[in-house]
C-alpha cells in the first residue's frame, strides 16, 4: 500500500477506498507511540459504524487506545491474523497489519481527512 | 554481597526426604488412615509439597525479600500514587490487641472503642472534605469511585431520572472510566486544553440532560490545579448533572482547599496516599466517600452513628444502595489513616500539602533544564516532564531512563500516564524526603541522560532481574506452577 494514496484521521488511522470499500488501519506513528502491542479488539461482520465511532482497541503494554472510524459504513471483514498475533502492526501497519473493511455509501465525505504530509507535518511533527 | 542463595523456586530446591521440623517419635497408639476415611473421602495420592530444611526456606524468603525496593528502603518518587513515609507506630497501635484482635460479630457495647475511632474518623474525613456524610466501606480507592457512582446512581433512580452518561477528562487515572462503566453508565472523554487543564468549550459540548456526573481530579494528574473549577461546577450543577472528586491527589491541598467548597457533590479519598497507609502488595486496602447530604441516604450501610454517649453501626437505611464490603471494610487500614490525621492535626496537615508541593517545585526547578515539562515552570505535588526530544535526537525513551534508575537504587517513576503527554515521566516526590534526597536524585537524572543510549537501553544491569518480556507476559501468562515431584520425593521422613 502506498502511503502517499491514504487518507489520514488526526486520531491516527489511515484509510484506503477501493470502490465503495475502505481499508483501515493505524498509523505507524501511532505504533511507535503505543510501543509493543499485546491485544487487538476488532468488531464483528456487520456492524454500522458511524464517522468517529469507535469500533475496536488496541492494547500495548503501557496504555489501551480506542480505534476510530474515520467514515461511517459498515464492518464487511476484520482481520482475525492481527487479533491473533498484533506484532503484525509493528512490522507492517500498511499491509499485513490492516484491521477492518467497511462498505462505505457512495458521497460519503472524507473532506475532513488529512494527505500523508498533511499528516506528517501537522500530526507527527506536533506531536 | 550476593543475596541469590536459595531464591530458585522452593520446588526446584526441594529433596527428597528434607524436612524443616523434626518430630519426636509418636507417643499414642498408631492407627490407619483407612480406618476413619473411605477411599472417596482421601487424596489419591501424597500432596505434592517441597521438600526443604529451615534455613533454605529462610534464605529463601529473607532474600527474595531484600530484592525488593520499597520506601523503607529507597526512594520512590513514584507520581499519582503518594509514596510517603509509613510511621512505624501506627503498625504498633494497629497491632494493639483492642484493635487487632477484635471479632466483626461482636456486640456494639463491645467494641465501643472502635466505634468511636471510627465515627470522628467519619468527622475528620468530612470536615477536610468539606462534606457531611462519609461511608469508610469502600475497600480501595476505585472502589471508592464505584461506590459513589452507585450512591449517584440511586439518586438519579429516585428522582425519576434516567441520566445515564460519566464525562471523564482524558487525563484522568484508568480507574475512572472504569468504575462508571462496571456501575452501568456511559462514559465520554473530555478532552484537556493546552495548559493542561479541562477544555472547557469541550466541556460544555458534552454536557447535557443525560449527563450523570463529570469526574474530575484536581489537582489533576499533571500536577495542576484547575483554576477553572469554580465555573466547572458551575456548568455541571446548571446540566443537572453531580460533580465527582477523583481525590487521588488530596495530598497537595490538605487543609488548604476542600472539595465541597469548590463544587464538589462526592469523592472519595486514598488513605494509603494522602494518610500514609501502607501501599501495594495486593493486601487491604480503603476508599472512604464523602458525599453531600442530599447523597447521605443512599451510602452503604451500615454507618457508624452516636446515640448519647453510645456508638452503634446504624443498619436502618431503607434508600442505601446496600453493603459493598463485608463486615465494616478493612478498619486496619482505618485506623492507621486516623493516627495520621490525630498526630498532624489541622495545621500539621496543611504543613503536609505545603512540605508537598514546595518539595515537587524544588525537584522540578533541579531537572527542567534537562527534563522538560510541557505544562509549565510550576505544579502542585508531582509534576510530567516528557522525554520526547531525548527518544527524538537519540533513541533513548522514557522506560529506559526508568529502568536506569534502578541500578542507581531509585525506584523508578510512574512512566507514560498520563496519556496526554509523550513519553511521560511522573515524578512525586512527596513531602516526607529531605532536601538532600531529592538533590541527589536530580544529579542521578542529570548523570544518565548523558550516558550512552545503548547502556540505558539495555538497562537495569543490577538487577536480579533485567527486562521481562513484557508482551509474552501478557500473550502468553504461566499463572501456575505444575510441579512433578520425583517418584520416591514421599519417602518416611529421616530419623536421627
Amino acid at each position: 500500500m502506498n502511503e502517499n494514496d491514504l487518507l489520514y484521521a488526526r486520531s491516527h488511522e489511515w484509510l484506503q477506498i477501493v470502490g465503495d470499500v475502505g481499508t483501515i488501519g493505524i498509523t505507524r506513528f501511532a505504533v511507535d507511540q503505543l510501543t509493543d502491542l499485546v491485544y487487538v479488539e476488532l468488531p464483528p461482520v456487520g456492524r454500522a459504524l458511524h464517522a468517529g465511532d469507535s469500533f475496536g482497541v488496541v492494547e500495548s503494554v503501557k496504555a489501551v487506545s480506542d480505534i476510530y472510524a474515520p467514515v461511517a459504513g459498515e464492518v464487511i471483514e476484520a482481520n482475525q491474523t492481527v487479533v491473533n498475533d498484533p506484532s503484525l502492526l509493528g512490522t507492517d501497519p500498511y499491509e499485513k497489519g490492516w484491521l477492518i473493511k467497511i462498505r462505505i455509501p457512495a458521497g460519503t465525505d472524507t473532506s475532513h481527512l488529512l494527505s500523508k504530509s498533511t499528516y506528517d507535518s501537522e500530526v507527527v511533527n506536533a506531536h | 554481597m550476593d543475596k541469590q542463595q536459595s531464591t530458585g523456586l522452593l520446588f526446584d530446591l526441594s529433596r527428597p526426604g528434607r524436612r524443616a521440623a523434626l518430630l519426636p517419635p509418636c507417643d499414642v497408639p498408631l492407627t490407619l488412615i483407612d480406618d476413619h476415611l473411605s477411599p472417596a473421602d482421601r487424596a489419591s495420592g501424597a500432596v505434592p509439597l517441597p521438600e526443604l530444611a529451615e534455613i533454605d526456606v529462610v534464605r529463601h524468603y529473607i532474600n527474595l525479600s531484600t530484592q525488593n525496593m520499597c520506601i523503607d528502603t529507597n526512594f520512590y518518587p513514584l507520581g499519582s500514587c503518594t509514596m510517603k513515609y509509613n510511621p512505624k507506630r501506627h503498625e504498633r497501635l494497629a497491632a494493639l490487641p483492642g484493635f487487632a484482635d477484635l471479632h466483626p460479630h461482636q456486640p456494639d457495647s463491645s467494641i465501643q472503642g472502635m466505634l468511636e475511632l471510627l465515627y470522628n474518623l467519619q468527622g475528620m474525613l468530612a470536615e477536610i472534605a468539606g462534606l457531611p456524610a462519609v461511608s469508610l466501606q469502600p475497600a480501595a480507592g476505585a472502589h471508592g469511585e464505584f461506590t459513589a457512582l452507585l450512591v449517584a446512581a440511586a439518586y438519579f433512580r429516585a428522582q425519576g431520572s434516567t441520566r445515564k452518561v460519566v464525562l471523564v477528562p482524558d487525563s484522568a487515572h484508568g480507574t475512572n472510566p472504569a468504575s462508571a462503566a462496571l456501575a452501568g453508565f456511559e462514559i465520554k472523554q473530555v478532552k484537556s486544553d493546552p495548559r493542561g487543564l479541562v477544555d472547557l468549550a469541550d466541556l460544555k459540548s458534552k454536557l447535557g440532560p443525560t449527563t450523570a456526573v463529570f469526574m474530575i481530579t484536581n489537582p489533576n494528574t499533571l500536577g495542576l490545579f484547575d483554576s477553572q473549577i469554580g465555573q466547572i461546577a458551575n456548568m455541571v450543577h446548571e446540566a443537572g448533572a453531580l460533580m465527582y472528586l477523583d481525590g487521588a491527589n488530596m495530598n497537595a491541598i490538605l487543609g488548604r482547599t476542600r472539595p465541597g467548597d469548590f463544587g464538589v457533590d462526592m469523592m472519595h479519598y486514598n488513605p494509603h496516599k494522602t494518610f500514609s497507609g501502607p501501599h501495594g502488595g495486593g493486601g487491604p486496602g480503603a476508599g472512604p466517600i464523602a458525599v453531600r447530604d442530599f447523597l447521605a441516604p443512599y451510602l452503604p450501610t451500615p454507618l457508624v452513628t452516636k446515640q448519647g454517649d453510645k456508638y452503634a453501626l446504624d443498619f436502618n437505611r431503607p434508600q442505601s444502595i446496600g453493603r459493598v464490603r463485608s463486615f465494616f471494610g478493612n478498619t486496619g487500614v482505618l485506623l492507621r489513616a486516623y493516627c495520621y490525621i490525630r498526630t498532624y492535626g489541622p495545621d500539621g496537615l496543611k504543613a503536609v500539602a505545603e512540605n508537598a508541593v514546595l518539595n515537587a517545585n524544588y525537584l522540578l526547578a533541579l531537572v527542567k533544564d534537562f527534563l522538560p515539562v510541557p505544562q509549565g515552570d510550576r505544579c502542585m505535588h508531582e509534576f510530567v516532564a516528557s522525554l520526547k526530544d531525548l527518544q527524538k535526537e537519540r533513541g533513548i525513551r522514557t522506560m529506559d531512563v526508568a529502568k536506569r534508575l534502578l541500578d542507581y537504587g531509585y525506584h523508578a517513576p510512574t512512566v507514560y500516564f498520563p496519556l496526554v503527554v509523550a513519553e511521560a515521566f511522573m515524578v512525586e516526590p512527596t513531602e516526607t524526603e529531605s532536601k538532600e534526597t531529592l538533590e541527589a536524585f536530580a544529579a542521578t537524572l542529570r548523570k544518565i541522560i548523558d550516558e550512552p543510549a545503548e547502556l540505558l537501553q539495555t538497562a537495569p544491569h543490577t538487577t536480579p532481574v533485567s527486562r521481562p518480556d513484557e508482551v509474552r507476559a501478557a500473550r502468553q501468562p504461566v499463572v501456575c506452577c505444575v510441579w512433578e515431584p520425583e517418584e520416591e520425593t514421599h519417602s518416611e521422613p529421616a530419623t536421627r
